[in-house]
């Protein structure tokens, strides 16, 4: 009795000893991170309502018409986006078909497959590429990527697929198929990256699972990990094509900058992301800037109802496997 | 029919389908053993693993690996299937044969082995996008089988065999995840016995289910026993005594001692071993 006795006394003291806990620290803790979330929040918003402000006589005068128009005529103060948004998605997605199975093969060569001296400096290679500032990218795609597909795939594509309305016509050079390819360079690192990551989180029970059967290093990579990563991988592509909506200086340099809606992928095209770049220090009247604004208006649209149908299509895919659970 | 046939150097599933029952002893191994492994030692990088091992797997029965944490006896049983070949860095010496034949030697595809040496994991790892169904007959469908009323066959023969069939009968298409714990390691094993492998290994297969799911896996495997040369690694030396006819104890990555489970446990010839089973250490 007297140990249990000195030993709550003793319990006792250490309890005295401690400070109580501070609940203003906490409360402060918890006000001060929902600030810093809302602030992003606040700044999309803002972001929005400042466009929507900045081309709020353009949307009126044009209305709907906007959107579903081809010309482009600032002297005229004929406005439609129409050849822009088309060259937005187009590109982006030429960048998309190059980019994801590029990047997702990269990333599992690198975890699944490659010796183990490798897949570091590789892997850092591939990051390296993300830190190249797009304008260097540009001149490259100018001097280098251009005149070389100009010479050898493009005659060789023409050739064989030349029937396709996708592939006909006069080849110039700077076209909406070369801008598709520098945005694929561009977003080629984060697909890699965010893919890696995601498959290097796949159990490794799941890779034996399949080892454990005899299967092959392609049947375990495709039954085991890709499958089971499947929706992170989604996810990696969606970051893929956010990234490529909205890029500017290296596709602006290379795709040819004419408002035009053509099938042929070998002719020039241009992209909402462009227009602005080139056009905002050429805008003299007060239409023209706020045309521009509009375009700008739309871009963002875009971008936000790409992320927000990728989500619901997310969510679809992860309810329709849980109901199929509960059934 | 030949395109059901699924290669595998010495049977087919087909011939062995036919006879209905266990793999018998070859004539050529004497004393009817499964594996003979000779002089084994496993590196991972500088550490060594296992320390020259010599032991013969017998037939048709259950073989334990005891021994506490660390002493190798899970790299040891992933060295019968090649499986510690997935860890970076491993360097083995010695020999392995199965039915006689080296499993180490240049002209084996380790993706064989693994079909004719299946394995249980400690943790159940059904592929969750599978469904139960889909689960059991993977390891056919990777190997080229593709007649749809062979795999329903095989399907339900190893569902059965793996004492889940009742269970699962009217939910085949349902995720192999939304088993339980216990049923989900039942249905690993069906699908580990789709592919009529001649041993099964088992690593702890009972460590993370809870007393009634044990009993039940205990049981299949005192049943599987007629049919498959089983070796299983565990921590848990009342199942050990319960379920095995051979021990292995090891102790840092030597053998120490291997018999007869009822003579290991009644009367060990080695002062490591009785410390271990009687508790003093371990």
């Amino acid at each position: 009795m007297a140990v249990a006795a000195s030993i709550i006394g003793k319990e006792r003291s250490v309890q005295a000893r401690m400070a109580s806990p501070s609940r203003f620290a906490d409360k402060a803790f918890e006000w001060l991170t929902l600030a810093m979330a809302l602030a992003v929040v606040v700044l999309i918003i803002l972001i929005g309502w400042q466009l929507w402000i900045g081309s709020s006589v353009a949307i009126r005068k044009f209305g709907f018409h906007f959107l579903v128009t081809s010309t482009w005529d600032p002297v005229a103060e004929k406005f439609g986006a129409l050849p822009f948004i088309y060259g937005t998605l187009v590109s982006s997605l030429i960048a998309l078909l190059i980019a994801v199975p590029l990047g997702i093969a990269t990333a599992a060569y690198l975890t699944e497959l490659a010796p183990l001296w490798i897949r570091q400096p590789l892997t850092s290679l591939i990051e390296m590429l993300a830190a190249i500032p797009s304008v260097i990218l540009g001149l490259w795609g100018i001097f280098v990527m251009i005149p070389w597909l100009r010479d050898y795939p493009f005659p060789w594509l023409k050739r064989f697929f030349g029937w396709t309305p996708f592939f006909s016509g006069p080849i110039y050079g700077p076209c909406m198929f070369a801008g598709g390819i520098i945005i694929a360079v561009m977003i080629l690192p984060i697909i890699t990256s965010v893919s890696r990551e995601i498959l290097r989180s796949v159990p490794d029970l799941q890779r034996e699972a399949a080892y454990g059967l005899g299967a092959t290093r392609w049947e375990a990579t495709r039954i085991a990990v890709l499958s089971y990563a499947k929706k992170g991988l989604f996810g990696a592509v969606i970051l893929g094509l956010g990234r490529a909506l909205g890029e500017t200086m290296a596709v602006t340099m290379v795709i040819g900058n004419t408002p035009q809606i053509a099938a042929s992928l070998f002719k020039p095209g241009y992209t909402l992301a462009s227009v602005l770049a080139n056009e905002f220090t050429e805008a003299t009247t007060d239409m023209y800037l706020q045309a521009l604004f509009e375009i700008g208006l739309v871009l963002f649209g875009i971008t936000i109802l790409v992320n927000l149908l990728a989500q619901l299509l997310l969510r679809t895919i992860a309810t329709t496997s849980a109901t199929r659970a509960v059934q | 029919m030949e395109n059901l046939v699924m290669e595998t150097p010495e049977r087919t599933v087909m011939e062995r389908m036919e006879k209905g029952t266990a793999p018998p002893p070859e004539a050529e191994t004497p004393a009817a053993c499964t594996f003979e492994v000779k002089n084994l030692s496993i590196w991972y990088g500088e550490k060594r693993a296992i320390d020259n091992v010599t032991l013969d797997v017998a037939s048709n029965a259950v073989t334990a690996i005891i021994g506490p944490s660390g002493c190798g006896k899970s790299t040891f049983l992933r060295a019968l299937n090649r499986m510690h070949e997935l860890t970076p860095r491993t360097r083995m010496e010695g020999t392995v044969l199965l039915h006689g034949e080296d499993l180490y030697s240049n002209t084996i595809d380790p993706a064989i082995v693994r079909r004719r040496v299946g394995m249980i994991f400690q943790k159940s790892n059904p592929f969750p996008t599978m469904t139960i169904g889909e689960n059991v007959v993977i390891g056919l469908r990777l190997n080229g089988v593709r007649n749809q009323r062979f795999l329903n066959e095989r399907l339900e023969k190893s569902l059965r065999m793996a004492a889940l069939w009742d269970e699962v009968k009217d939910d085949l298409h349902k995720p192999g995840t939304s088993l339980s714990g216990g049923q989900q390691q039942r249905l690993c094993i069906a699908r580990a016995l789709a592919v009529e492998p001649e041993v099964v290994l088992m690593d702890e297969p009972c460590s993370a289910l809870d007393p009634i799911a044990t009993a039940k896996i205990e049981e299949l495997i005192y049943e599987l026993k007629s049919k498959y040369t089983i070796v299983t690694v565990t921590h848990n030396m009342q199942q050990a005594g319960r379920i095995s006819d051979y021990t292995a104890f090891m102790y840092l990555g030597r053998l120490i001692e291997f018999g007869p489970t009822t003579k290991l446990f009644t009367n060990p010839t080695e002062k490591q071993t009785e410390d271990y089973i009687t508790g003093r250490f371990g």
